[in-house]
């Protein structure tokens, strides 16, 4: 600058003025347009609260909010708005019910949700839109596969990853000859493709993939079948319902005795009153465990049942880290959601301190965490030993890695 | 055979006591070597196909009588099955003795019944079959609603009866639980006293009139409302009592009844409507396809019984043992 003014007491005088004008007409702006006070940060919370997957989508959803309320209810210094939709656990209305959320509602992140079908809705929406979303429950392997995306994160798990686990799990016992069952979706095929990579590390074979039409809970055929085939061990992908009924038909038909059942731990999770007996020594693999010799696992619990007057579980711990998560994104830009390459750079490179364990995220953002073998014994799915260490998803088509 | 071919028989069935029934080893009915007889597993494939058609029958029942005699599209007819699987959880529960939980629960779903049909569905006799379908959709989602207040989201288990709660082994690998016999032995039952109700009763001549001609059974001097309500009620309780008694192998959960209640349609088209015959008969049919299409044609097998119902109305439109109108 070639002319510059010295400083008089009148230019600070106008100075004075003429920010009192900014501050006085910013009183009268509505909050959003306003560039000083900082608004809140918007949360899209996009959840089943109704059909059977109400009670996941419920500890998702406190547990999220727990992990804000810890944190003064600030993330990045910004106070934190909710904006809730029921998904219905339905795909068909996924994709309209998460463009609400961010063309109405203006959310700054995406969370949600517990189906596959729906979460993969979201994740169309969350490219189109550049909004970053939050996975945490949903396991489908193109979230952060084929469809990854730098604003796509998952702080719960892939379907491939206790499976995997298992495969090594069982091969590492010697055993060769296998069968698998699970429903005939996507969930379920990739669950059993995990457990047949990992079983065949050791050797072993996986004889027949058995699917049902999905959400049939019809088993004897299907049991029949396996007593006639006569494996090992029976790998199984169920949940819900699907896991009492498979678990207590399984028993019934008397195949414990052959071979035993094993299967990725939704298969014992939250349905253990209702199994009974029919459970008792059933190992499974998760990315959670009761009796997990993690401190910051007993502080949670602790507020948890505090907060919700109810236990903590698996989808618990995964909404409690999308919290964690965003902390730490919005953090590192001390709440300017307009900074989203250093967002998303700090929460790809954010090493979680999850009541499951510590945990980083993979290049697909997908978590690198620890597979538990756990075993039922009376109501818990008793930690047994860690059976995969840092288990990574293989990302299979995602241009990120 | 040789001696040692028996010797894994023996093992298994030794072993199997921590496993099947607390106490209770499993019973050495058939015990067959399948080395020697291969074919077992096919004839142990047709009694699954028969076992779940005759459950498929129980639910299918009360629809027949409510769809296929009264002629009311009734799409709340899962709920009440699901009504009757919650209520035998919650008395069974409660009493610890599934029958005493039945014995409470049956008499109320009757109540259940005859309330819903003097406040709602008696509007509706008359009325095009679209009003039926969207007060009884109502009431899918009311009783879904009303479950989850009283109930919660949760799965739950009902234990079986204890002095049925053991096995018989067919082979070496596989056993068959005797309360699958037992529910089976039930269905027959309920269906043969259906029948003879429908059909060789005083009662069940009226309905069937009342079904074809409402007016002019009337005229004839019988009191056709009272008729309908009580049948009503029935249709109400057996949908209920099959919820029941499918507890302890169904298990109780959200959305029980929307799975059965498609099948139970489809079993009823399938048999003609208004024929307990035909619904038995479709019951069958369907238990058996939907078995082997697990078997044999897993690819397809979600909608092997879709495939049956198209073969069977290309066939017969009005049903196997429908009337043509």
């Amino acid at each position: 600058m070639s002319k510059s003014e010295p400083v008089t007491r009148r230019t600070i005088l106008k100075g004075i003025v003429a920010g009192a004008g900014v501050a006085a007409a910013n009183a009268f702006m509505p909050r959003c347009f306003a560039a000083s006070a900082p608004t809140k940060v918007k949360l899209g919370l996009m959840l089943p609260y109704t059909g059977t997957y109400a009670a996941l989508g419920k500890n998702i959803d406190d547990a999220l909010r727990l992990a804000i309320s810890e944190r003064g209810g600030k993330l990045g210094g910004r106070e934190v708005e909710y904006v809730v939709v029921d998904d219905e656990s339905e795909p068909a209305k996924g994709a309209e019910n998460a463009n609400k959320l961010v063309s109405r509602d203006k959310v700054d992140f995406l969370i949600g949700t517990v189906h596959s079908g729906v979460a993969m809705a979201m994740v169309k929406v969350a490219t189109d839109n550049d909004t970053i979303l939050v996975i945490p429950n949903a396991g489908a392997a193109a979230a952060t596969g084929a469809a990854c995306a730098p604003n796509i994160f998952r702080t719960s798990f892939t379907n491939w990853q206790p499976g995997f686990a298992m495969g090594k799990v069982m091969a590492g016992r010697g055993l060769k000859r296998a069968v698998s069952v699970s429903w005939d979706y996507a969930a379920g095929h990739e669950s059993m493709g995990g457990f047949k990579e990992g079983f065949a590390t050791g050797g072993g074979s996986v004889e027949k993939e058995l699917a049902l039409a999905f959400p049939q809970v019809e088993f004897q055929a299907i049991l029949t079948e396996i007593a006639a085939t006569k494996p090992e061990l029976v790998y199984t992908f169920f949940a819900g319902a699907g896991a009492v009924k498979f678990v207590k038909d399984y028993a019934a038909a008397g195949l414990k005795n052959s071979a035993p059942l094993v299967g990725a731990g939704f298969l014992t999770d939250g349905t253990l009153q209702a199994q009974g007996d029919a459970a008792q020594g059933i190992e499974t693999t998760l990315h959670y465990a009761d009796g997990l010799n993690v401190p910051k696992d007993k502080t949670f619990r602790a507020a948890f049942k505090k907060a919700t007057n109810r236990d903590a579980d698996v989808y618990a711990v995964q909404g409690y880290d999308a919290g964690q998560l965003l902390a730490v994104g919005l953090d590192a830009v001390k709440g300017d959601t307009s900074a989203r390459k250093e967002m998303i750079a700090a929460m790809e490179k954010a090493e979680i301190d999850s009541p499951r364990g510590r945990f980083t995220l993979s290049k697909a953002h997908n978590p690198v965490q620890d597979m538990y073998l756990r075993k039922v014994a009376g109501l818990e799915n008793k930690f047994v030993s860690v059976a995969v260490k840092a288990l990574a998803d293989p990302a299979r088509g995602c241009k990120l890695v | 055979m040789s001696p040692s071919r028996h010797l894994p028989i023996r093992r298994g069935a030794v072993n199997s006591c921590e496993l099947v029934g607390k106490f209770r080893p499993p019973v050495d009915v058939l015990a067959l070597d399948d080395t020697v007889m291969p074919d077992i597993f096919f004839l142990i494939q047709v009694l699954n196909g028969v076992q779940y058609g005759l459950l498929l029958f129980l639910v299918a029942s009360g629809l027949t009588l409510i769809f296929g005699v009264m002629r009311i599209i009734n799409l709340a007819h899962g709920s009440f099955y699901m009504l009757g699987a919650y209520l035998a959880f919650s008395f069974a529960e409660r009493t610890g003795n599934l029958w005493l939980a039945m014995l409470i629960a049956v008499p109320l779903t009757v109540v259940v019944g005859l309330v819903l049909e003097a406040a709602l569905f008696r509007f509706l006799y008359h009325r095009d079959h679209l009003y039926q379908v969207l007060l009884t959709y109502g009431l899918i989602l009311a009783l879904e609603e009303i479950r989850s207040i009283f109930f919660g989201d949760d799965v739950h288990g009902v234990k079986v009866p204890e002095f049925l709660n053991f096995s018989l082994r067919l082979t070496p690998t596989l056993s068959y639980p005797v309360y699958r016999l037992f529910i089976s032995a039930v269905c027959i039952a309920v269906g043969a006293g259906l029948y003879m109700f429908i059909n060789h009763t005083r009662v069940g001549m009226s309905v069937r009139a009342g079904a074809l001609n409402r007016e002019m059974v009337q005229s004839l001097g019988i009191d056709i409302g009272l008729i309908y309500r009580l049948v009503f009620a029935l249709g109400v309780a057996l949908a209920a009592f099959a919820g029941m008694i499918a507890a302890p192998v169904a298990s109780v959960f959200p959305g029980m009844g929307n799975q059965i209640l498609i099948i139970s349609f489809v079993v009823v088209v399938i048999g003609g409507i208004g024929s307990v015959k035909g619904a038995f008969i479709g019951s069958l049919l369907i238990g058996l396809a939907d078995t082997f299409g697990q078997v044999f044609a897993r690819q397809i097998s979600g909608i092997t019984l879709y495939l049956l119902m198209i073969l069977v109305l290309l066939w017969r439109p009005e049903g196997l043992f429908g009337r043509a109108t």
